[in-house]
């Protein structure tokens, strides 16, 4: 038994290894949004004129529009003027190599595992980490530009690249497709920015890290890939916030550009803070990430492993616009104690021979809610378009829920569109089962529930399935007796 | 090795078990055979530790333990094994890592070092040779898409893995041809040894006639009601289960 607070505490710390905060000076902007704190955002950030115009305008369509309703969840009033729109670890004279990062900063990512100093790095993984607003450092970024990749942080492709950016931001996700997407558009402040040329397998793994560590922020980053003709790309994101009373919003826009047979692969571990087991706290994960195969031949894949957040708001979709293209989401989404997901995808096939595959595995577990929202859409554009959707709900305890909306919209005679859908539970078939040779009733169900996300898994990058297995297990702990 | 006394158990209520007494040696193998809802599936639900029952009398000792303390969990690390009449699926999971995770957490229960992964697949390819099973039972999922047959001799498979003291054997030829039925028998042969107990709970007499029991027991209406060698099976084979309630019945007019 645990009583003390300080006992308590340390359990959750071992429940949430993430959840520490890191004691660094912060240059953070008084809380509130307006069009000064726009400007001053943009000023921050040394940006052209047109970029600066571009959130106005997004700021301006924002104040017009409603907060979604639609979602199946519950979400508190969130007061828009009360989070700090810019929060940067004081970086003094913005540093040139990761040599000069305040060792604080660096130390931090060591801890989430993510060590960015040469002697440590991971091998293979070039990595963008993200602390609050701003980027601290990308990893092997000389070793990737002798390939002919860009791969750095969203500031410095705005001084670099500005061409690219005016030509691709916003052109996947508009500023006017949704409440927090024009949000975000009006607020960003830093992300990952990835430009594969034409021909160029990427010879790494690229990755950013994302943490949030002040307190009363909220984060919005921009991630922007463009994928050229006959590239090739993996990329992985994860995240993680300290463990806090109160909610934080975090609004991301991910935006994917692939051309002809070009390959994006996108995979995701999400572990933001939960919140605690009564649902104090945690984060408000509210991000749109759309991929655009533009391209004759090109393919885009989600890869989701969504663990943490208090509420998840999410759809990674693909717009299947080049001939022969194909759109790919394997998701698992965990929720437990009060958690809640409404989560899927959208699959837009317009162009011909088009093809899309959606995997989703929910897991429920204690007073957790999910949801999966999936859009299959057919246009008369889109000849022989075929699609796949198996979408499985795994129940855990008798106080959760599994919920799943299904849209299909098809205008074409030749389309062949197949969903499936299984809900279980765990049975005591199953458990009793695994005890009965030996397997204590925790490992069983980790047991069991590994054995049911296998398929998705089994898309993740070798060290990252490994992550997202212990990170089911930690959130599972628990949820028995 | 194995002490039942007097087990009373009910289901909801329903009396199931109404004085069972059975004891085992290391090294013997006894039958239990019995009609249908006699009660021989409680029986080996209630020694594996199976939720849902309620002992209301009597006792269970293994190895001079009180077993019906024990999670089920506690009992497969304590040597006793259930082969179940219906093997349940998994999928997903493949069955080398199901079978490895369940050997090392007995393995750790009992203070024993974990087995790595290279001598696991060395120990279950030598364990496969022995029992003539194929090879690619080890990368299939834990019983899914198996035919019934299949997932009896996986539990086989799984009993020679974890060299239990205690094997109780649920039905495990119902639902099998002759081939199979004769390739399971092969395999608990195998595994027949001085210190090994052995409970076969079955209908038909048939798998006997593979499995050369000690002693025979007749089960009906939760007891014990007659019990003997291997010729019992043989007599009950020809006579059918009525003939011991009728004889019962001649032995209480006499």
């Amino acid at each position: 038994m645990v009583s003390t607070p300080e006992e308590i505490t340390e359990r959750l710390d071992q429940r949430y290894k993430a959840g520490f905060v890191t004691d660094i000076e912060s240059d953070t902007i008084a809380p509130g949004l307006n069009e000064d704190v726009i400007r001053m955002i943009s000023a921050k950030k040394e940006e052209p004129e047109w970029l600066t115009d571009m959130r106005l305008k997004a700021y301006r369509h924002w104040l017009t529009m409603p907060m979604p309703q639609w979602a199946r969840l519950k979400i508190a009033p969130i007061d828009f003027q009360a989070i700090s729109y810019y929060a940067s670890p004081n970086l003094k004279n913005r540093p040139k190599s990761l040599d000069e990062v305040d060792p604080k900063l660096l130390e931090t990512f060591e801890k989430l595992g993510v060590p960015l100093h040469e002697r440590a790095r991971l091998a293979g993984v070039a990595v963008d980490a993200v602390f609050d607003s701003v980027s601290v450092g990308t990893t092997f970024q000389k070793e990737l530009a002798q390939a002919g990749v860009i791969f750095c942080s969203f500031s410095q492709a705005v001084r670099e690249h500005p061409e690219l950016l005016r030509e691709y931001l916003g052109t996947v996700v508009p500023h006017t497709d949704n409440f927090f997407a024009a949000l975000n558009a009006a607020v960003f402040t830093d992300g990952s920015f990835v430009y594969i040329p034409k021909g160029v397998r990427c010879p790494m793994e690229l990755s950013t890290y994302f943490r949030i560590n002040a307190r009363d922020t909220g984060q919005f980053e921009r991630t922007l890939i463009i994928a050229e003709d006959d590239s090739h790309v993996s990329y992985l994101e994860g995240c993680t916030a300290p463990m806090r009373d109160e909610n934080q919003l975090h609004a991301a826009v991910v935006e994917l550009v692939a051309k002809d047979r070009a390959e994006i692969k996108y995979s995701t571990v999400q572990n933001w803070y939960p919140g605690d087991e009564n649902g104090v706290g945690g984060i408000y994960n509210f991000v749109t990430k759309r991929g655009a195969c533009r391209g004759v031949k090109s393919k885009i894949s989600w890869t989701q492993v969504e663990t943490g957040s208090a509420i998840t708001w999410k759809y990674p979709s693909c717009v299947l616009q080049g001939d022969d293209s194909v759109g790919e989401f394997y998701s698992v989404a965990l929720t437990h104690h009060r958690q809640q997901a409404d989560t899927g995808t959208k699959m837009i096939h317009l162009g011909k021979n088009t093809k899309s595959k959606i995997i989703a595995k929910g897991i429920s577990a204690g007073r957790g809610q999910q949801t999966y929202r999936g859009l299959v859409k057919v246009l008369p554009t889109a000849n022989n378009a075929r699609n796949y959707t198996q979408c499985d709900s795994l129940l855990i305890g008798k106080q959760c829920g599994a919920h799943t909306f299904p849209y299909i919209e098809v205008r074409r005679h030749d389309a062949i569109v197949e969903h499936e859908a299984t809900t279980s539970k765990i049975s005591e078939d199953q458990l009793f089962y695994c005890r009965a040779r030996g397997l204590g009733e925790e490992d069983a169900i980790s047991l069991i529930v590994d054995g049911f996300c296998r398929e998705v898994f089994k898309e993740l990058p070798m060290e990252f399935a490994v992550e997202a297995k212990r990170l089911l297990e930690v959130s599972l702990e628990g949820s028995v007796g | 090795m194995l002490k039942i006394e007097n087990l009373h158990v009910r289901i909801d209520d329903k009396a199931i078990l109404n004085g069972v007494d059975l004891t085992i040696n290391a090294g013997e193998v006894h039958a239990v055979m019995g009609p249908n809802g006699s009660g021989k599936s409680t029986l080996a639900a209630i020694l594996a530790g199976r939720d849902g029952y309620e002992v209301t009398e009597g006792s269970v000792t293994f190895q001079g333990e009180n077993l019906l303390e024990l999670d089920p969990e506690e009992r497969a690390a304590a040597g006793v094994f259930l082969a179940f009449q219906y093997p349940v699926e998994i999928p997903g999971v493949n069955n080398t890592y199901f079978l490895r995770s369940a050997l090392n957490a007995q393995r750790k229960a009992r203070g024993e070092p974990e087995i790595d992964s290279v001598q696991f697949l060395r120990l279950v390819r030598e364990t496969l040779k022995v029992l003539h099973l194929p090879d690619e039972l080890l990368h299939r999922g834990v019983n899914s898409g198996f035919s019934g047959g299949e997932k009896k001799r996986n539990e086989i498979f799984q009993m020679a893995v974890l060299e239990p003291r205690l094997a109780i054997m649920d039905e495990t030829d119902s639902g099998l041809d002759i081939d199979a039925l004769r390739q399971v028998a092969d395999g608990v042969n195998a595994l027949r040894s001085p210190d090994r107990g052995f409970l076969v709970i079955t209908h038909y007499q048939r798998l006997l006639d593979y499995i050369t029991p000690d002693r025979v027991h007749v089960l009906s209406e939760g007891r014990i009601v007659e019990s003997g060698d291997k010729s019992l099976a043989k007599e009950l084979e020809a006579h059918g289960y009525g003939w011991i309630a009728e004889r019962k019945l001649d032995e209480a007019v006499a």
